[in-house]
């Protein structure tokens, strides 16, 4: 467990101010020159030692990603662009910090931005999400005015500007290449990889994008050290971590947690335990919708952590634990998934555009148990079709759901056709355009 | 270069090329829909899948650069599942439409289907259905059938250069259209045909007439512009049923303009196809025979110089040598190919032809544009100066009118010729921009020639180019474009009124008594003297037939072995794709035949006499294609600089869609030029 002195994020509840006057008791904004006097490579160095991982689903090293920047520039400026297109259902970790925790995240992309020579930082903020997009805009005026950022932010002799870019609320935009291209002001379809965007990203020059809360740390360990950040957690999955905790469980929240600690501990000690109690729990999703579920017996014993949950067939995603219990009809669950999945995919690649609208169509009538037993494996193959043939992750998103639905609900998903079968009297088959009776032309 | 290694084959390719070109070099098939060499790569159709070794998840090898000593594996068990999957999706919403489809026969997705794809469908639920669009008069579309590879968005986007097209909506939802929906303003829109993988755009006027496998093709030239764009006729059996270009890098790419496309409906309309004598006052039918005596008759006394000919825009070489030939025959000095009064220098073929080449285009960088509007003059070459301007830093200045948007951004200079002095003298900014190009390009247009001063014009041009240094060893930097398909051709065989003859102004103002018309429709036929006997020989009735007291029935383009010269000076031939109507004849035959009558018979039986002909007079005949040359010889055309007058240029062309007698007979060229020539102005409301 988490003690309270190694919290990165001492107002993530907002019981203080947030404003420049709170942050800076806490902490934020204490003579950040010093930091930056550190040096580029040094920040980077830390960073790296830190082990902190991308916090927006993938974990991909961040300091790591940092050095990909070019250390001389051709001409071109660098961008750092902050990805706050928090739009993933279970997930609303990034509001909490754009919210209650702005001027670190402030701060840190300042910090970001000088340890990848860039002198202008954006931050795509989701649409629906208004008044974090105005907290976060007063935050960046009462740094300007303090002389934090813009021209020779905070004495340190590095010009910074940083920018909101409000979205319109695709999911799609999350994409760190969609996100570019909707900055940029085009429709937000993901580019082909490679080039990369530390190579060429926003306007065509190198560019880093980064989770809002994988930034918003950076000051923290910039003050404390990259090795008190590693020791927190488990080897390879270190430092702290905001979850959050939705569904079927007593008090729904967002907690800062330490990776690796049981999920069982985190639900029943942060958000009250499952209602009902443990043993009514069903499933879990443990990132947001778009990694597997899990069924209550692993639930009881696994770690939240990437690679205990990458183990298990799943993932840490986004840490957006979504609990279900008993109550809970799992099919249709992940249904409504599949039907997000479907209006939210972009329409670019093949795979993802046709698929995504296959199997949502599949699962509605799994829901009803209007089909056939062999489907289910159809379904599963279709998933796999999708899976790895796209651009972007999107179409991985919307298969990994359904795969993780077949793995371990099969039985109850057989059930349902058996039960539909019994009552429409059918023997053996459903419904289908073969062997539905042939309609009679009215006379 | 890069080592790559495809299924076990080793191949060096060019750094920064992609794993499909790698592919290609192996000898490898890889199938695609969205990629298309002329246009920028989307990647999305996910059909060209390869596995390449280390990396994780198979990888579209149509935008993967390689890398030395990559392994690429393009038959693995992976490739097959994944390229299977890919057409099962493309599948699942498209329609089984094809016996009703006319892309049936040549459709990427029909054939694709055969060679990688499943054999049944898994798909059990509705299939999607997505409303028709409308894209103008030229193409037709059924949008249910779309896979949404966007090589349509990204050919208007990048080649036509009108942003029209994009996608609307996401997901399964994605339409392409044009946002508001209104006529696609492109002279390339034809094109957006052929590069459509389905049959979501079509062609409106061929709509249902033929199956590609039904048809016969023949090669051939398109005549419409002064491109010389390489075309296949497709005829079903005495019909031209449609025409596409053909693949050739130097001059059309394989893009092809919407005149030479879509006016072919024109060769079945309004034709000739039996000879006409006029009898007291009224045509009346008649034999070949009867034609040849009428004129014969009238051409009995009449003295050499009160004879002329005038050539028009769309004959082949070996006809107007043949006529050339039989007016030297008869003594008469007045030939003039030039229907519009355009002012040339004969003197070296390099004061009246294209000389950096269409090809060249690609190399120049600051282009100055004199009288022309290359837009609608020549729709494939402004492609490729769009091509150019896409590739960065090519400022480009124009003086004179130009009728709309030349799809890349340009610099008026002004609209008279006095900017030309301005440019000579320093005065005019753009100079320097020509000044500091390496290899600048200067383009005359015919609006810039077909005046008072036009010799002063050119003159000055090449005074110009002399002065910014477009004359160098490697490099022709000057540039006569054409409008008219005959024109370089008729200027290389010398087709101008030689010493004391008449110009075609002087020929209509009475200065002949017997007047042959070779197709020439465009110079006010109605206009000529009534005293003036009028001889017409072509394949339309049009504004000539209808002056003419005798009328001899020709052949269209189609329906001759012809050699045309572009606007380059490139010979190109054209082969015969059907025969001409009735008893309409090969043009050189028919004057060949009446020179017997009249008793000059001329020196040649067959086509390739003619053309031993041809290349007898001028030797550039005599081989096909174009060599690369410099401007190495400095001395100028003749034309006094001083003469340049005040009046602005006029715009080059006022109707893209009804320059020829084969553009006016055609229904479709009919209604794209009420769509929009003369759009209809709406009131708000």
């Amino acid at each position: 467990m988490l003690s309270d002195k190694d919290r990165i994020f001492t107002n993530i509840y907002g019981q203080n101010d947030w404003r420049l006057a709170g942050a800076r008791k806490r902490g934020d904004w204490d003579n950040t020159a010093a930091i930056l006097a550190r040096g580029r490579d040094a920040i980077v160095n830390e960073m790296k030692a830190s082990n902190l991982r991308g916090r927006g689903g993938a974990g991909f090293p961040t300091g790591l990603k940092w050095s990909f920047m070019p250390k001389n520039s051709d001409g071109r400026p660098a961008y750092l662009v902050i990805n706050g297109d928090e739009s993933e259902p279970g997930t609303c970790k990034d509001r909490e910090i754009l919210r209650h925790e702005p001027h670190k995240l402030i701060e840190s992309a300042l910090i970001a931005s000088f340890a990848m020579g860039a002198h202008t930082s954006y931050i795509y903020i989701r649409g629906e999400f208004f008044n974090e997009a105005r907290h976060l805009q007063i935050a960046i005026d009462e740094a300007y005015d303090a002389g934090l950022i813009g021209r020779n932010a905070c004495g340190s002799g590095w010009d910074f500007d940083f920018h909101i870019h409000r979205g319109a609320g695709a999911y799609i935009c999350g994409e760190e290449t969609a996100l570019l291209e909707s900055l940029e002001g085009k429709k937000g379809m993901p580019r082909m990889k490679p080039p990369f965007p530390a190579a060429m990203g926003l306007y065509g020059c190198p560019t880093t994008v980064n989770n809002v809360e994988s930034i918003a740390v950076a000051s923290t360990i910039l003050r404390r050290g990259g090795a008190w950040f590693s020791a927190l957690g488990r080897p390879n999955n270190a430092g702290t971590k905001l979850m959050a905790i939705s569904g079927h469980v007593n008090r729904p929240c967002v907690v800062e947690e330490e990776l690796g600690v049981p999920m069982r501990e985190i639900i029943e000690k942060h958000a009250g335990g499952v209602r009902g109690g443990w043993d009514n729990l069903l499933a879990v999703i443990p990132g947001g919708c778009s990694v597997p579920v899990l069924p209550a017996s692993t639930c009881a014993t696994v770690l939240m952590d990437y690679d205990s949950l990458r183990a298990e067939r799943s993932g840490l995603g986004t840490a957006g634990m979504i609990v279900m219990d008993k109550s809970t009809d799992i099919i249709r669950a992940i249904a409504r998934f599949s039907r997000f999945f479907k209006h939210e995919s972009c329409g670019q690649c093949t795979p993802c555009r046709e698929g995504t609208g296959w199997m949502m169509r599949m699962m509605y009538r799994m829901v009803e148990g209007r089909a056939e037993p062999e489907e289910i494996d159809m379904l599963d193959q279709v998933t796999r079709q999708v899976e790895g043939h796209t651009i972007c992750a999107l179409g991985d998103a919307a298969a990994w759901p359904i795969q993780g639905l077949i793995r371990h609900f099969r039985p109850e998903m057989e059930a349902r056709i058996a039960q539909y079968k019994q009552a429409h009297g059918l023997s053996g088959l459903a419904p289908t355009p073969e062997n539905l009776p042939i309609p009679v032309a009215a006379e | 270069m890069a080592k790559v290694t495809v299924d076990g084959i080793q191949v060096e390719v060019a750094n920064g090329a992609t794993v499909l070109q790698a592919c290609e070099a192996a000898g490898k098939e890889i199938p695609r829909f969205c990629y298309h060499e002329r246009l920028s790569i989307a990647g999305n159709c996910r059909m060209c899948l390869v596995e390449v070794e280390k990396a994780p998840k198979p990888v579209a090898s149509c935008g993967y650069p390689v890398m030395d000593g990559m392994v690429v594996k393009t038959d693995t068990e992976v490739v097959r599942r994944a390229r299977r999957a890919v057409m099962e999706f493309l599948l699942i919403n498209h329609p089984l439409d094809c016996p009703i489809c006319d892309q049936g026969g040549e459709c990427d997705l029909q054939d694709q289907a055969f060679a990688y794809g499943g054999d049944h469908s898994r798909y059990a639920e509705n299939k999607r259905a997505v409303k028709d669009k409308y894209l103008g008069p030229l193409v037709k579309t059924v949008m249910t059938r779309c896979i949404q590879c966007t090589r349509c968005v990204r050919f208007a986007t990048e080649v036509a250069g009108v942003p029209e097209l994009g996608a609307t909506a996401r997901g399964e939802n994605m339409e392409i259209g044009t946002y508001v929906e209104k006529a696609l303003t492109s002279e390339l829109s034809g094109n957006l045909i052929d590069i459509c993988p389905v049959g979501a755009l079509t062609s409106k006027p061929q709509a249902f007439t033929a199956r590609p496998w039904e048809l016969r093709k023949t090669d051939s030239i398109d005549v419409t512009d002064a491109t010389g764009t390489n075309i296949r006729v497709h005829a079903k059996g005495p019909e031209v049923m449609r025409v596409l270009p053909r693949v050739n890098d130097a001059v059309n790419e394989e893009w092809m303009a919407d005149k030479g496309r879509f006016s072919v409906d024109g060769l079945r309309r309004k034709r000739l196809d039996r000879p006409w004598v006029r009898v007291h006052g009224k045509l009346r039918q008649a034999s070949w025979q009867d034609a040849f005596v009428a004129i014969a008759r009238r051409l009995e006394g009449v003295k050499g110089e009160r004879i002329g000919a005038v050539i028009g825009d769309l004959c082949d070489a070996e006809s107007m040598v043949a006529l050339g030939d039989l007016m030297t025959a008869l003594g008469s000095p007045n030939v003039d190919c030039r229907q519009d009064g355009a002012q040339y220098d004969l003197g070296r073929r390099e004061f009246y032809t294209f000389n950096s080449g269409i090809a060249g285009i690609e190399e120049a960088d600051a282009l100055l544009l004199v009288g022309t509007d290359p837009r609608h003059e020549a729709p494939v070459l402004n492609a490729r100066i769009r091509k150019r301007w896409l590739a960065g830093a090519f400022p480009v200045g124009v003086i004179g009118t130009v009728g709309a948007d030349l799809t890349y951004p340009a610099e008026m200079l002004g609209d008279r010729p006095s900017v030309l002095s301005g440019l000579l003298d320093g005065s005019v900014g753009f100079i320097e921009a020509l000044r500091n190009a390496k290899r600048p390009m200067i383009v005359v247009g015919q609006a810039a020639l077909t005046r008072e001063d036009g010799a002063a014009v050119l003159a000055a041009c090449w005074a110009l180019a002399h002065q910014v240094g477009a004359l160098l060893p490697d490099w022709h930097g000057f540039n006569v474009l054409h409008q008219a398909a005959s024109r370089v051709g008729a200027l290389d065989l010398g087709l101008v009124p030689r010493a004391g003859g008449r110009s075609v102004a002087g020929m209509m103002s009475g200065g002949v008594d017997v007047l042959w018309l070779l197709g020439a429709d465009e110079i006010g036929a109605g206009r000529i003297g009534p005293d003036t006997f009028v001889v017409y020989q072509g394949h339309h009735g049009d504004a000539g037939a209808a002056r003419a007291d005798v009328i001899l029935p020709g052949a269209a383009y189609t329906e001759k072995s012809g050699t045309y010269v572009n606007t380059e000076g490139r010979v190109q031939t054209a082969f015969q794709a059907v025969f001409p109507p009735g008893e309409a004849r090969e043009d050189w035959r028919i004057l060949r035949a009446f020179s017997e009558v009249v008793g000059h018979t001329l020196p040649y039986d067959d086509l390739d006499g003619v053309r031993r002909r041809l290349a007898e007079v001028n030797p550039v005949f005599a081989r096909q294609g174009l060599p690369r040359f410099g401007g190495t010889d400095l001395s100028g055309p003749s034309g006094d600089l001083n003469a340049i007058g005040t009046a602005p240029f006029a715009q080059p062309v006022s109707d893209y869609y009804q320059t020829n007698t084969i553009s006016r007979a055609s229904e479709t060229m009919a209604e794209c030029s009420r769509v929009y020539a003369r759009p209809v102005i709406q009131a708000a409301e």
